[in-house]
C-alpha cells in the first residue's frame, strides 16, 4: 500500500532521513520505533506532505504522492495525528471532527449561502458522522462533550480526540505519532485494544509511532527501527527487540561511555 | 494595610497629571472650553481636563482583595491618598502652567498659548489663579479616593448616575431632535440652555438613573437569559423573535429621527456592510487585509462609470441595478487578482503586501493612464441615484438610503452567518488556528483563504455601489488607506469574529464618533477624531483585545482557559526524554 525508497530529507547539515526504504502492507500495524531524533516524525511529515524531501520516492497504492499539497495525501487516503498534539483547541469537540471531513464533502459558499436542501443534507451528515466517530472512543467524547472546546479537554482525551480526526478524514492508511505519550497504564492498554479495532473493525491500515514498549508489542504486525535516519532493523517485535544493532541505538556501545 | 501608600499615591497623581498636561498640549482642553455641558457651570473643556483626576484618587488606594485575606480597612488614608494624589496632579499641571506662562514655546507647541494659561487660572493670572488649580484637581481626587467610603453598589449608582447625565449633556443634538420628532420640543428647549443640560435637569437625570440602575441591571441579565438560553432550540426561537424585534425597531426608527441623524445611520450601514465582509477575511479566515478600500473603491468605480451620463468613456448610462451585477463581478476579478499572489504569506507580510495593493488600486485610477475612464483626479460625478419603483434613492435623502443600507446590511449578516455556519465556515476557523494542521487535515487551505477573500471584496464592492449613488460623484481620495484602518478598527473594537460585534463597533465609531470623512454625532470632535480611534485602539489592545462583544470563541483564544498545548510538552518526562539523547548518538 505504501512503499518508500532511498527517502532523503536533510535540515542544515542535520540528516533527518538518510535513505530509508520501507513498505507498508495492506491491513498491517507496523511500529516505527527509534531513539529521540532518528528521524521517525520527520518520516511522517514527509509523507503527508508537510516537509518536501530531497530525495526518494513515496508511492501510496501504485501513485507516487512526492510534491502533493498535503491536504491532497489526505485526500488520497493518508491521516495522521501529531506527537505534540495539534487540535483546533477553540473548536468544540464536535467541530473538530466535523472541519475533518471537508475534503469528503462538496457544498460550497454559493450553497451555504442559499441554505440548499442538498447543504442541509450534507450538514445533517457532516454532523451524524462526526457522533459516529466519536462514539468510537466509548462515552469518553460524546453528550455534553460534544460543545465543549477542545481545550477543555484532559490530556488522554485531546489524543483520543486527535485520533478521531484523523479518523473522519476517512483514510486508508491511519500513521498515529505516540498515541499513548503521557496516558496513564489503563489509559494505555485501552488505547492499544482501540489501535486494534482500527485494523480489525474498521479495515485501516496502521503505522504507529512510540516510545511505550509494551504497547509496540501488543500491536505491532511488524517493527521497524530508525537511528540517524536510517533503517537499522526491521521484523517481529521478538527480533528486533534482540537485534544487536538495535540495543546498541538505544543504550550506546559501552565503550563510548564515559 | 492601613495608612498611605505613597509610591502608588504620588505615581496615580503623576499619572493624573500627565492626561491634563497632554489634554491642554493637544489642544482638547481649548477647543471645547467654550462648550458648556451642564449649564451654567460645566464645560465639555472642563470635563476633558479634569476627568482623570477622581480615578486616579480612588486607584490611589485601590488594592486587590485577596481571597482569603480580610479586605483592608476603609476609612480617612482612603481620603487622603485620593487628596494627595489630585494634589500632585495639579501641582504637576500648576508648574506646567507656571513654566508656559514663562517660557514662550509655542513655535513648537501651537497650542501652549497665553490664552491656555488664561484659562487654565480662571482668568486671575498665574500667581493668583495657580491655587484653584492646584485645589481643584486635590479635592477631585479626594472625592475619587472617597468612593471607597460607600459600598459597592451605591459607587455603581454614584458614577452611572454621573456618566449618563454627561452622556445626555454631549449628546444633546440627539436627544432634542428625537423630542422634536416625537413632538415634545418644548421639553427640549425647557431642559436645553444652549445646547448644554440645565444643572437642575442634569440632577434629574443623575437621580432616575440612579433610581432605575438596578432595574435596568435585572432587565439585561434577563435579556442576556433569554438570548442565550440553555435549551438549543429555544435559543433558535428566541434569537428569531428578538431579530424580528430589531427589524422592527430599523424600520421605525427612521422615522423617528430627522435626516440629519438618518445620514449618520445611513453612514453606519455603509461601513457596517463593510465591516461584516472585513469580518469574513479578518475574523473568520484570520488574514489581516489593509488593502480592503481596493475593493471598496472598485464597486463604487465600476457603478460611477457605467451609470453617469457624463462618465469620461461610457456614456452607456445604466440604471444602478444594471450595474450591480458587473460591479460584484468586478470586484469578485480583483479579490481574486489581489488575493491570488499573497494568499500563500501569512500575518504581517500579507497585511504589508496587502496594504501595498490597497495604494495602488488607489494610484491607478488616480493616475493619468487611466484618467480617459476613471477621470483620474476629477474622478466620476453626476453618479445618478438607485431608482426604486418610481422614488429614487441617492444622498439628499438620507432616509431612503438608510433603509436601502439597511436591507444590504441585512443581507450581508446572513451571508456571514450562513458561511460560518458551513463546512467553510469550520474551514476558516481551522486555518485561523493551525494552518499546517488544517491542511494536513484536508482543507485546501488555498482555495478556502480566496474564497474568504472573493466573499469580502463582494461586500466591499457592494459597499462601494451604494457609496458611488449615495454621494453622486467619485474622487481617488475617497479611497484612502485611511478607509481601510477604519473598517479594521469597527472591527476589532467591536468585536472580531462575531456579527453583533460588528454592528455595535460600526454604531459606536461610525456613528458617534464619524467615519474619515463623514461626521458623527460629536461631530464637534472632528478634529481629534483620529487621536480618539488611536486612543480606543490602544485601550482595546490593553484591556479588551476581543473586543466589546467577542465571539465566544474569539474571547476564548485571547483570554480564559490558556491551557496552551504546548504547556503539556512541559511535562517531567519530556525532559527525561532529551536527557536520553546524548546516551543514544
Amino acid at each position: 500500500m505504501l512503499e518508500i525508497w532511498g527517502l532523503h530529507k536533510s535540515f542544515g547539515g542535520v540528516h533527518a532521513l538518510a535513505g530509508v526504504d520501507l513498505r507498508v502492507d495492506e491491513g498491517e500495524i507496523v511500529s516505527v520505533i527509534g531513539p529521540n531524533g532518528a528521524g521517525k516524525t520527520s518520516f511522517f511529515n514527509v509523507v503527508t506532505g508537510l516537509y518536501l524531501p530531497d530525495g526518494g520516492d513515496i508511492m501510496f497504492e501504485g501513485r507516487s504522492i512526492v510534491g502533493l499539497e498535503s491536504s491532497e495525501i489526505t485526500e488520497a487516503g493518508i491521516a495522521r495525528t501529531f506527537q505534540n498534539v495539534r487540535l483546533f483547541l477553540n473548536m468544540t469537540v464536535l467541530e473538530n471532527v466535523m472541519v475533518a471531513q471537508h475534503c469528503r464533502t462538496r457544498a460550497g459558499a454559493f450553497r451555504a449561502v442559499l441554505r440548499t436542501p442538498f447543504l442541509r443534507k450534507e450538514e445533517a451528515e457532516i454532523e451524524a458522522r462526526a457522533k459516529e466517530t466519536l462514539a468510537f472512543f466509548g462515552s469518553r467524547l460524546v453528550g455534553y462533550r460534544f460543545d465543549q472546546p477542545a481545550l477543555s479537554l484532559s490530556y488522554a482525551n485531546r489524543r483520543r480526540l486527535e485520533i478521531a480526526r484523523a479518523m473522519a478524514t476517512r483514510p486508508k492508511l491511519l500513521l498515529l505519532d505516540e498515541p499513548v505519550a503521557g496516558m496513564n497504564p489503563r489509559e494505555t492498554a485501552e488505547l492499544t485494544g482501540l489501535i486494534r479495532k482500527l485494523r480489525d473493525e474498521m479495515g485501516l491500515t496502521v503505522v504507529v509511532i512510540e516510545h511505550d514498549m509494551r504497547v509496540v508489542r501488543d500491536v505491532s504486525d511488524r517493527v521497524i527501527v530508525l537511528d540517524h535516519g536510517v533503517k537499522i532493523a526491521e521484523g517481529s517485535y521478538d527480533e528486533v527487540s534482540s537485534d544487536e544493532a538495535v540495543i546498541e541505538a538505544y543504550l550506546g556501545r559501552p565503550a563510548e561511555v564515559g | 494595610m492601613t495608612g498611605v501608600d505613597l509610591r502608588r499615591t504620588l505615581r496615580w497623581g503623576s499619572i493624573a497629571g500627565a492626561v491634563m498636561v497632554f489634554t491642554c498640549a493637544v489642544g482638547l482642553f481649548e477647543a471645547f472650553e467654550d462648550r458648556l455641558l451642564v449649564y451654567p457651570f460645566l464645560s465639555l473643556g472642563h470635563v476633558l481636563l479634569l476627568w482623570f483626576l477622581p480615578l486616579a484618587g480612588y486607584q490611589a488606594t485601590n488594592e486587590p482583595v485577596l481571597e482569603g485575606m480580610e479586605a483592608p480597612s476603609k476609612g480617612l488614608h482612603n481620603a487622603m491618598a485620593g487628596l494627595g494624589a489630585g494634589l500632585a496632579g495639579g501641582i504637576l499641571i500648576g508648574a506646567f502652567t507656571v513654566i508656559i506662562d514663562a517660557v514662550d514655546v509655542r513655535d513648537v507647541f501651537v497650542r501652549l498659548s497665553a490664552r491656555l494659561v488664561d484659562l487654565l487660572t480662571h482668568g486671575w493670572g498665574v500667581p493668583g489663579g495657580l491655587v484653584l488649580l492646584v485645589a481643584v484637581p486635590a479635592l477631585l481626587g479626594m472625592a475619587g479616593g472617597m468612593l471607597h467610603l460607600v459600598s459597592a453598589p451605591v459607587r455603581r449608582r454614584l458614577i452611572l448616575a454621573l456618566e449618563w447625565a454627561l452622556v445626555v449633556a454631549l449628546l444633546e443634538q440627539v436627544f432634542s431632535q428625537v423630542l422634536r420628532q416625537l413632538r415634545l420640543g418644548a421639553v427640549g428647549n425647557i431642559i436645553f440652555t444652549r445646547r448644554a443640560l440645565e444643572w437642575w435637569a442634569a440632577l434629574a437625570v443623575a437621580v432616575l438613573v440612579a433610581v432605575l440602575a438596578e432595574r435596568a441591571r435585572g432587565g439585561i441579565g434577563r435579556i442576556r437569559g433569554y438570548l442565550f438560553a440553555a435549551d438549543a432550540v429555544r435559543r433558535t426561537r428566541n434569537s428569531i423573535w428578538s431579530a424580528l424585534a430589531v427589524l422592527a425597531f430599523l424600520i421605525v426608527l427612521p422615522q423617528l429621527l430627522g435626516s440629519l441623524l438618518s445620514e449618520l445611520l445611513a453612514n453606519v450601514g455603509l461601513f457596517l456592510l463593510m465591516g461584516l465582509g472585513l469580518n469574513i477575511v479578518v475574523g473568520l479566515a484570520g488574514m489581516l487585509d489593509l488593502g480592503y478600500v481596493a475593493f471598496f473603491a472598485v464597486g463604487a468605480y465600476t457603478v460611477g462609470v457605467l451609470t453617469s451620463p457624463i462618465s469620461p468613456r461610457f456614456d452607456v448610462e445604466w440604471s444602478w441595478w444594471a450595474a450591480l451585477p458587473v460591479a460584484i463581478l468586478m470586484s469578485v476579478i480583483a479579490g481574486v487578482l489581489v488575493g491570488t499572489p499573497v494568499i500563500r504569506m501569512r500575518g504581517d507580510y500579507l497585511a504589508i503586501v496587502t496594504l501595498g495593493f490597497g495604494e495602488i488600486v488607489r494610484i491607478l485610477f488616480l493616475s493619468d493612464w487611466l484618467a480617459p475612464t476613471f477621470g483620474g483626479a476629477q474622478g466620476v460625478r453626476n453618479v445618478p441615484g438607485i431608482p426604486v419603483g418610481v422614488a429614487e434613492i441617492r444622498g439628499s435623502q438620507p432616509v431612503g438610503v438608510l433603509y436601502f443600507a439597511f436591507g444590504l446590511v441585512l443581507v450581508a449578516a446572513w451571508v456571514s452567518w450562513a458561511l460560518q455556519e458551513s463546512r467553510l465556515g469550520r474551514a476558516w476557523t481551522a486555518i485561523r488556528e493551525d494552518e499546517t494542521v488544517a491542511a494536513a487535515m484536508g482543507i485546501n487551505v488555498v482555495r478556502a483563504k480566496l474564497n474568504a477573500f472573493i466573499v469580502g471584496a463582494i461586500l466591499a464592492g457592494l459597499g462601494g455601489a451604494l457609496f458611488a449613488a449615495k454621494v453622486g460623484s467619485i474622487f481617488p481620495s475617497s479611497f484612502e488607506l485611511l478607509v481601510s484602518i477604519i473598517v479594521l478598527v469597527v472591527v476589532i473594537v467591536g468585536g472580531m469574529g462575531n456579527i453583533p460585534g460588528v454592528a455595535v463597533g460600526a454604531v459606536l465609531l461610525i456613528g458617534v464618533l464619524g467615519g474619515p470623512t463623514q461626521p458623527g454625532l460629536l461631530a464637534e470632535f472632528a478634529e481629534f477624531k483620529l487621536l480618539i480611534y488611536g486612543a480606543l485602539l490602544v485601550f482595546m489592545m490593553l484591556r479588551k483585545p476581543e473586543g466589546l462583544l467577542p465571539s465566544v470563541r474569539r474571547s476564548r483564544e485571547l483570554r480564559g482557559d490558556e491551557l496552551s498545548q504546548d504547556a503539556w510538552l512541559d511535562r517531567p518526562s519530556g525532559g527525561a526524554e532529551v536527557d536520553a539523547r546524548p546516551a543514544g548518538g
